[in-house]
């Protein structure tokens, strides 16, 4: 039996990743993997601690997050589809209009 | 202390209504009056000055049925601080009983003639909306004067004593946009403000007294100042010596006694009824009734009253040889009442107080008389030269002459020259236009002059025969007094009624109605009759008696038949000598006074007063304008003005205000901090908006930086 320690670690790992991939990152679709990494870690650490408090309350929040981020992803590619459609490429950094 | 256990019977419970009637009546004519006819108003306020007189003759009955006894009636609380307790009471007792009933008497009387005169009066100034006030301040004159002479104390005695004053002022100049011929002028309202000014110098005098007495009698109730006094005038008799003579200051004011009767004269600008009622009859005599009700005090100090007394003796003589030289008829009254007020105040100096009471009331009854008929044959000249001028009118338009004068109908513009109907020069003959006039004026002035068996010699004499026991220089002067007041009385006796007409106007004159001669008719009644008031024969003196009750019983005189006999030749002989002068050859008309050739300068000193008002212009009036002009352009246009409000104030409070409030506190502290809050605000937003700037990315990175911070914080605390 592994550790709990050991895939919290793991989670902690992957989220810091996933969070400087957001940050750095300036492919949008690249950010979106990010994103599903951290998302991943979340859920990662949820059945760590479902398994370790043999509860399944933790598997219940994953199966909701799981959904949640496929809807977040469809959103998320159609924004990108659309912005493509408008300005002929999907660089970040002009993507500013949030400024007011 | 108090007194309001009224252990008598009788109506005193109704004093209070001698002021109220009066009241109601004038509310009555100031709030309806507007609405109401003369008629109306006239008998409105003539009903309430006869309540009052009602209550008066009620009161004084209930005197005599308690024997004397004071009747006292507190109506309510007045003054109470710490030793100083005054209630508002009335005193009813046989002296203010009498008062009462002069005033409200004579009062009423002179209310009814005013129906008559005062209808004819505002229309000859054309002024006929002023009638109903007329008689509103003549219901306010008995209302205070009715508080003078009941008031329980000295200091309601003064509140009626001021209450008269301004109803005199205000009657003085009842028509204070003219002069006494209606032209317009403000010499009416100068002379009501002379009489109020000269007041204001007696009532200082009042005012010290009853200071000087509140600080060392400790009271102004009547009883306890007297109950006081013999003490205080044991330990210290200047106290009592002060109190009186500043008293007399008082009396000499309202009583136009020397130094102060200058304005007497001139309060006769007022309406006739007034002059009658109050310069004659009533008020003027509130200062003798002031000293024969502080009589207790008088009697304490026999300095002031030989003080009191020669002030009285020397206006009884001064006044009247004024009286001789004047040409105006009510001058020649207003002179002769300050010479008889001179008579009453000697008497009641002298201790005489019975006399003096005497005296004021059969002055009041012919003197009343005398001016009331003195209106009347001013109004009857005054028709007659409105008769005259309109008669002259309609012959000029009949003749188609002077038609481009276009406005024939007025009096004045006729004869150019406007027409005085008080000057005994324009009138003459007036027996046979006014027969009833003449009648009644016969009966005043033999009244006055002092002839067996009217009135006035009666009570004259026992001023007279006092004054003989005891002061013989008071005596002669009074006597001397007596021979002019009867020259001038029958100088105006020939000059008005004797003769020709001088003018056409006194040739047309009409003769008053009814409501006026019938007033004066009672008039002469009580100036024929009234000696017996007070005869002096044994089992006679009933006033005597009477006032015994309050001002300890004396003997009365007998008849002295050397005193009356002098008084009497004297006044036949000036009777005489003043037909000789005015009566055998009747005035012509533009002839000057046949006086004027033998006595010269001396009768021009009479005609213009001695001059005596020119010599208060340079005393007094010069050098108090002179020290008024200082204080004004000086002291207060320079320095206080241009000085103390211009350099001194305004220029701390400009300096204060610029200098040190707007640019240091307002500009540098206020503005400063406002300026730098705007400031800092801009900076630290153009700082915060570099942070906004639209990519998502660095939003990220706010809020894990957020997240780490809030999470760090809950892990290490």
């Amino acid at each position: 039996m592994v550790k709990v320690d050991y895939y919290i670690i793991l989670s902690a790992v992957l989220f810091t990743i996933g969070a400087l991939g957001v940050l750095i990152r300036r492919n949008p679709l690249i950010i979106f993997m990010s994103i599903e990494l951290m998302l991943n870690a979340g859920n990662l650490a949820f059945v760590a601690f479902s398994s370790m408090y043999k509860s399944f309350s933790g598997q219940i929040f994953v199966f909701f997050v799981i959904a949640v981020a496929a809807a977040e992803v469809a959103v998320g590619l159609a924004l990108i589809v659309e912005i493509f459609k408008t300005k002929k490429n999907i660089n970040i950094d002009e993507m500013n209009s949030l400024k007011g | 202390m108090h007194f309001s256990e009224t252990v008598n019977s009788g109506f005193f419970f109704l004093a209070p209504w001698l002021v109220f009637a009066p009241i109601i009546g004038l509310l009555i004519n100031l709030i309806f009056g507007k609405y109401y006819s003369e008629k109306v108003v006239g008998t409105v306020a003539s009903l309430a000055s006869g309540t009052a007189f009602l209550v008066s003759v009620l009161l004084a009955y209930s005197v005599s049925m308690n024997h004397g006894e004071v009747g006292y009636f507190e109506l309510a609380p007045w003054i109470h601080i710490d030793t100083l307790q005054l209630d508002w009471t009335f005193r009813v007792d046989s002296l203010s009983a009498t008062m009462m009933l002069v005033v409200s008497g004579v009062g009423t009387l002179i209310h009814i003639y005013a129906i008559g005169y005062m209808h004819e009066d505002v229309r000859f100034k054309h002024e006929e909306g002023r009638f109903t006030r007329f008689f509103i301040f003549l219901n306010l004159f008995i209302a205070a004067m009715m508080i003078l002479v009941s008031g329980d104390s000295y200091m309601m005695l003064f509140v009626g004593w001021e209450g008269v004053g301004l109803c005199s002022f205000l009657l003085i100049g009842f028509w204070y946009e003219m002069d006494t011929l209606a032209r317009p002028s403000w010499a009416n309202s100068n002379a009501a403000k002379k009489a109020f000014i000269t007041n204001r110098v007696g009532d200082f005098g009042f005012l010290l007294a009853g200071f000087l007495m509140f600080w060392y009698l400790g009271s102004f109730q009547f009883d306890e100042v007297f109950k006081a006094a013999p003490e205080i005038a044991h330990l210290a008799p200047w106290v009592i010596v002060a109190i009186t003579i500043f008293m007399l200051v008082g009396v000499a004011g309202k009583s136009a006694q020397i130094p102060l009767y200058i304005w007497l004269p001139d309060a006769m600008a007022g309406p006739t009824p007034v002059s009658a009622l109050i310069h004659a009859a009533t008020m003027v005599t509130a200062g003798v009734y002031l000293v024969t009700r502080s009589a207790p005090l008088y009697s304490l100090v026999p300095q002031a009253q030989y003080i009191v007394a020669m002030v009285g003796a020397g206006t009884a003589l001064f006044a009247a040889t004024i009286a001789v030289g004047q040409y105006d008829i009510k001058k020649v009254l207003a002179y002769s009442t300050i010479s008889q007020l001179g008579f009453m105040v000697a008497a009641v100096g002298m201790g005489a107080y019975v006399a003096g009471m005497f005296h004021l009331m059969t002055h009041a009854f012919f003197k009343a008389l005398l001016f009331l008929s003195a209106g009347s044959v001013i109004l009857g000249l005054e028709r007659g030269h409105h008769a005259h001028a309109h008669h002259a009118a309609h012959d000029d338009h009949g003749k188609g002459k002077k038609k481009k004068d276009g406005h024939g109908h007025d009096g004045n513009e006729e004869h150019g020259e406007v027409f005085d109907p008080g000057d005994m020069r324009n009138m003459g003959g007036m027996r046979k236009t006014m027969p009833v006039t003449f009648w009644l004026y016969m009966i005043g002035t033999l009244a006055l002059a002092g002839i067996f068996p009217f009135a006035g010699f009666w009570s004259k004499d026992e001023i007279l025969l006092d004054a003989s026991l005891h002061f013989p220089s008071v005596y002669w002067q009074l006597t001397i007094a007596a021979f002019f007041t009867a020259f001038y009385m029958g100088r105006q006796i020939w000059m008005v009624f004797f003769g020709e007409a001088r003018t056409d106007a006194a040739k047309h004159a009409e003769e008053s109605p009814r409501v006026m001669t019938l007033p004066l008719v009672v008039l002469a009644v009580l100036s024929v009759a009234g000696g017996g008031l007070n005869l002096p024969f044994e089992g006679f003196h009933n006033l005597t008696h009477w006032l015994g009750h309050t001002l300890g019983e004396v003997e009365g005189l007998p008849l002295n038949l050397q005193v009356a006999g002098i008084s009497t030749v004297l006044a036949l002989t000036a009777i005489f000598i003043s037909w000789l002068l005015y009566g055998r050859n009747p005035l012509k008309a533009g002839q000057i006074d046949p006086l004027k050739k033998p006595l010269g300068l001396v009768f021009t000193g009479m005609e213009n007063k001695w001059f005596v008002d020119e010599g208060y212009g340079v005393l007094i009036i010069k050098p108090f304008k002179a020290i008024s002009q200082f204080l004004a352009d000086v002291i207060d246009w320079r320095f206080w003005h241009d000085f103390m409000h211009d350099t001194v104030i305004l220029g701390t409070y400009n300096w204060l205000s610029d200098i040190a409030l707007n640019k240091y506190a307002d500009q540098k502290g206020i503005d400063a901090f406002a300026n730098w809050l705007g400031d800092a605000i801009h900076s630290i937003s153009a700082t915060l908006r570099k942070i906004q700037n639209g990519f998502v990315r660095s939003y990220a990175l706010s809020v894990m930086l957020g997240v780490v911070l809030i999470l760090g914080y809950l892990i290490f605390k």
